[in-house]
């Protein structure tokens, strides 16, 4: 079939890799046989069903389950007090807090937001468990919401009692000459307060587990749709009092993540503990839509303010000095990592070298933050953007000319910025440039001269961002000095079994992203046979010893952390298999090559009709053993390989290091018309550039990139985690929440670049979470549209009814949010 | 057990297969599926009928199980996605969404490929904008709906572009 020389080593495209191959996940997929949670029962399993808070914030008086107890079905029923007596409450990864927040699986005593669980009932159905829990009757005493971000901080209603404030984290950035810098500026623009609001990436699945605690083995296996089991298991481990090892954590489909699903550990525990206490029979919870988007995890919502931006008379920005304040919510959790994760990205795609921000976060009586798609840098690289876009209509310079001053230079990669970050590679201006044709950018600039003649609001806007991908554990120590972690892994085998057939075990928990078909790519290019003759477990399954402390989706990172051990591990176990044809054959190492032939895959003698298949290869070691000779002892066919990203552990101090191994880089323009009867913006045209580096597979890449287009241009114009002055989530259902539709995306015009990753075998980079290009992208058009009408855009969010109160704002002559200071 | 859990006995025809089944009158259509009848290519995503997860056909017409009682469904025939597979050989839908890589995570995919073959009955060569209506009761949060629109337009007969 091949008689191409051998592939090993190689880097960037092959035959394989760089391919747009089908994915393999969709045969299984179209059929209606994805393997969700929800689609197992297993034997004597039950239904967990929670009773939540009506009340954001309110002192639980009285808790009364004894009807729910007596309804039919019912098979125990669990308060948060008695959860409470049989878990240590959750870890804890930020300093100081040790008993200050206790985060329990159930509320105990208070409530801290609008669906926190109280009662869990489990019965034989969910029906009856439904049934049962509009039984339980719990009194509460309610208490004053602390709903804003931004007064949280001075408020004197405390969630958490001990930790005497709503502060969660506090501490200052600072990098360079800021006070020189502002001292020479030309010209410094003050932006009093811009606002990213709160939203999720809402996976179509919602959070499912279901738990079995077997008492005979005392293990805890949990299939369940938590997308980061390596994190999952330290807080359930201490949390339950159980090793490690006893916890079997197991996933086959996952009908989407983004993150959110990273914190589903809490119930995870509730449903483990009612499985003990029924002797072992399966606890199942699904998770309704309105409990997720009540109470599973929303994207951190954040406040800038204060902000003053210096630029030289060049319009070229060189230094930032601003003040954050983070919401996460009414539990931490994943927090505070988000209060470092930015700094990522800290001078997004520019150059500027010097930037001082006070950051803090704050919890609130909202649903806990979870790291929703873009986490952290999407906010801080918004609020870059929103800088940037600002002061260029502030000093009259057009909006790609203001880009092209400040995008840092093709030829100054890899870049060092100011807080020791190295981005890999990029090349901003050839994306801007694309971007621009595929747009028609010269034409709708002709348009637009036309549409302002005529009095309508056209604005063409430009979104530059980032996708830093593979973190850094070490990060964690500039948040928590103690914190236990650094650096980024993954594991993989690659084995060849009893028969000769090549099996792949992935450290990763795929939700959608086709890990399958593309580690299928990876193992093929080096064994040099088709992808087909190569299988791949599907899901994750910590028992196949495929995991490290890092195990998980998430960070934009298989590309590089996942292809990097699945290919380790092919090498390894291509060395070994040359090993034993070299044996067999009688022939050197160096005569021998690998390829399909007749009889399957095979390594030939070149040159020759001399040849071994993989079946019988795998015989010599498995079952025929003891022809082979002592020297070959150590080979088993069963190759681990764990890839360890090349990190060393931040300075603390001056919080400098490099927190992240790739940048992937995205471009978008927007064209929007805002209706002047309606306010309703509308997307007339839409130009998505991505740059991953090498693409192992542009069909899937491409996928990707779409979904991170949709869920920004959702967040910007439909998509609201919106509270009420009372703590009540307004957008509690899809129906009010309303995703993104068919209806509502528009046809993307999309383009790439690839500018490979010096820092990965491959030359990829992750590239899963889009950096929220779309959310700069819409806002920088609308700013474009509207800033003759006096808007200032300040927030990230954009509906119609929000226009309109903009623009009435600012037609009544209110403070428009922004001064120009110009000096000499 | 109150008069309204009293349970009644409906007859269907599933994917061409006849089922007589006695249920609880609160049995919603997607419940019966997916646990009396273990057929779990149909999902669930929401609970006010926005996503469209729960899609099948009921007597030719895509409807969302969610929002039907199973008894309302009795006399009816009913295609879910696992009916849509003749003889080993995927139906032109199914196979149009693979080849144009129209899903990711694939939880919404068997309630768009039902929709998509509801439109295709009803009309054969769907414009763009029939295209956008006759999913808009579906929701996809990983493809962004670009391919979705390509493997529509490929199921009709178009090259998906």
């Amino acid at each position: 079939m091949s008689t191409q020389p051998p592939s090993s080593g190689t880097t960037g495209k092959g035959r394989w890799v760089g391919q747009p191959l089908r994915r393999r996940e969709e045969s299984r997929l179209v059929r209606g046989h994805g393997l969700f949670v929800d689609d197992y029962k297993l034997a004597g399993m039950v239904h967990l069903q929670f009773v939540r808070s009506p009340y954001a914030h309110a002192r639980i008086t009285h808790v009364d389950t004894s009807a729910a107890a007596a309804s039919p079905g019912v098979l125990c029923v669990l308060t948060g007090e008695q959860v409470a007596a049989r878990v240590n409450p959750f870890i804890e990864i930020g300093p100081g807090c040790d008993g200050k927040i206790v985060d329990l699986p159930m509320a105990v005593g208070k409530v801290r937001y609008q669906g926190e669980p109280v009662v869990a009932i489990v019965a034989e159905t969910a029906a009856d468990a439904a049934d049962a829990a509009d039984l339980v009757e719990v009194d509460y005493e309610p208490l004053e919401p602390v709903i804003d971000g931004e007064a949280a901080a001075t408020s004197k209603s405390l969630l958490h009692e001990p930790l005497g404030s709503n502060v969660n984290w506090h501490s200052q950035f600072e990098y360079g000459e800021v006070d020189a810098a502002f001292r020479d500026a030309a010209y410094v623009v003050h932006i009093p307060r811009l606002h990213f609001h709160r939203f999720s990436s809402t996976p179509l699945e919602t959070n499912v587990v279901i738990a079995t605690w077997n008492l005979k083995e005392d293990t805890i296996h949990f299939l369940s749709t938590n997308s980061f089991p390596a994190f999952a298991v330290q807080f359930l481990s201490p949390a339950l009092g159980v090793r490690i090892d006893q916890l079997h954590m197991e996933s086959w489909d996952i009908g989407g993540g983004f993150g959110i699903k990273i914190t589903s550990y809490p119930q995870m525990a509730v449903c483990a503990l009612a499985s003990k206490q029924l002797g072992g029979r399966p606890v199942k919870w699904v998770e309704t839509r309105t409990e997720h988007m009540l109470a599973s995890a929303h994207g951190n919502e954040r406040t800038f303010l204060d902000t003053r931006v210096a630029l030289d008379k060049n319009g070229v920005i060189t230094a930032i000095d601003s003040r954050h304040i983070d919401d996460c919510g009414a539990y931490p959790r994943y927090e505070p990592l988000g209060c470092i994760i930015w700094a990522q990205v800290l001078p997004a795609c520019y150059r500027f070298r010097n930037f001082r921000v006070d950051f803090s976060q704050v919890v609130t009586n909202k649903c806990p933050v979870g790291p929703n798609r873009g986490y952290s840098r999407m906010q801080h690289l918004w609020f870059i953007e929103r800088c940037l876009d600002i002061c260029g209509h502030e000093l009259g310079i057009p909006t790609d000319e203001m880009r092209l001053r400040n995008y840092i230079r093709p030829d100054e990669f890899p870049y060092t910025t100011p807080n020791g970050c190295v981005y890999d590679s990029g090349n901003y201006p050839k994306m801007l440039e694309l971007a621009k044709r595929l747009v028609n950018w010269d034409e709708w600039k002709k348009n637009q001269q036309i549409a302002r003649a005529e009095g309508r609001w056209l604005g063409i806007g430009i979104g530059t961002t980032l996708d830093s991908g593979t973190n850094n554990f070490g990060q964690a120590r500039i948040v928590n000095a103690h914190a236990p972690y650094s650096g980024q892994s993954k594991a993989a085998i690659v084995k060849l079994d009893i028969y000769g057939e090549v099996v792949v075990f992935m450290g990763s928990v795929p939700q959608g992203q086709g890990h399958e078909t593309v580690a299928a790519q990876v193992v093929a290019e080096v064994l040099n046979i088709p992808p087909e003759m190569i299988a791949v477990k599907p899901g994750f399954d910590s028992l196949q010893n495929v995991y490290t402390g890092h195990t998980g989706t998430y960070a934009s990172q298989f590309a590089v952390t996942g292809l990097s051990a699945i290919h380790g591990a092919a090498e390894k176990l291509r060395a070994e298999l040359e090993r034993l044809a070299a044996f067999a054959l009688k022939a050197e190492r160096a005569q021998l090559e690998f390829g399909a032939g007749k009889m399957g895959p095979e390594v030939r003698v070149r040159g020759t009709e001399k040849s071994i298949n993989y079946w019988a290869l795998a015989n010599l070691v498995n079952v025929n053993n003891a022809e082979l000779p002592q020297s070959m002892e150590d080979i088993t066919l069963n190759c681990r390989y764990l890839y360890k990203a090349p990190f060393t552990v931040p300075d603390v101090e001056k919080k400098y290091g490099n927190l992240t191994l790739t940048y992937a880089s995205q471009l978008h323009i927007a064209v929007i018309e805002v209706d002047r009867e309606t306010f309703q913006p509308k997307i007339l045209a839409y130009a998505a550039v991505d740059d991953c580096g090498t693409q192992i597979n542009p069909r899937i890449v491409a996928g990707q990139m779409h979904g991170a287009t949709a869920h920004g241009i959702g967040a910007a114009i439909m998509e609201t985690c919106e509270y009420s002055p009372e703590g009540n989530m307004l957008t509690a259902t899809f129906s009010d929440y309303t995703p993104i539709t068919a209806v509502n995306m528009p046809e993307l015009l999309c383009g790439d670049i690839e500018s490979p990753s010096p820092f990965s075998y491959n030359g990829a980079k992750g590239m899963g979470e889009g950096g929220a290009a779309p959310v700069h992208t819409v806002c920088a058009a609308l700013q474009d549209a509207l800033f003759s009408t006096g808007v200032l855009i300040r927030d990230s969010f954009h509906t119609g009814d929000r226009i309109f109160e903009a623009v009435r704002r600012a037609e009544s002559g209110a403070d428009r949010g922004v001064r120009v200071e110009r000096r000499g | 057990m109150s008069a309204a859990n009293k349970r009644v006995r409906i007859r269907l025809t599933i994917n061409g297969a006849s089922r007589e089944l006695e249920i609880e009158p609160r049995r919603l259509l997607v419940e019966l599926l997916r646990e009396d009848l273990d057929l779990t290519g149909t999902h669930i995503g929401c609970d006010t009928t926005y996503c469209g997860a729960c899609t099948v056909l009921l007597n030719g017409r895509n409807v969302k199980s969610c929002t039907v009682f199973a008894v309302q469904a009795d006399g009816g025939e009913i295609t879910t996605v696992e009916g849509l597979e003749k003889d080993g050989k995927l139906d032109a839908v199914q196979e149009a969404f693979a080849e144009c890589h129209g899903l990711q995570c694939g939880y919404c995919t068997p309630g768009f490929l039902m929709s998509t073959r509801a439109l295709l009955s009803r009309v054969a060569h769907p414009t763009d904008a029939q295209i956008r209506k006759g999913i808009a009761g579906n929701t996809c949060r990983c493809t962004g709906y670009q391919n979705i629109f390509k493997a529509v337009r490929a199921a009709a007969g178009g090259a998906g572009k």
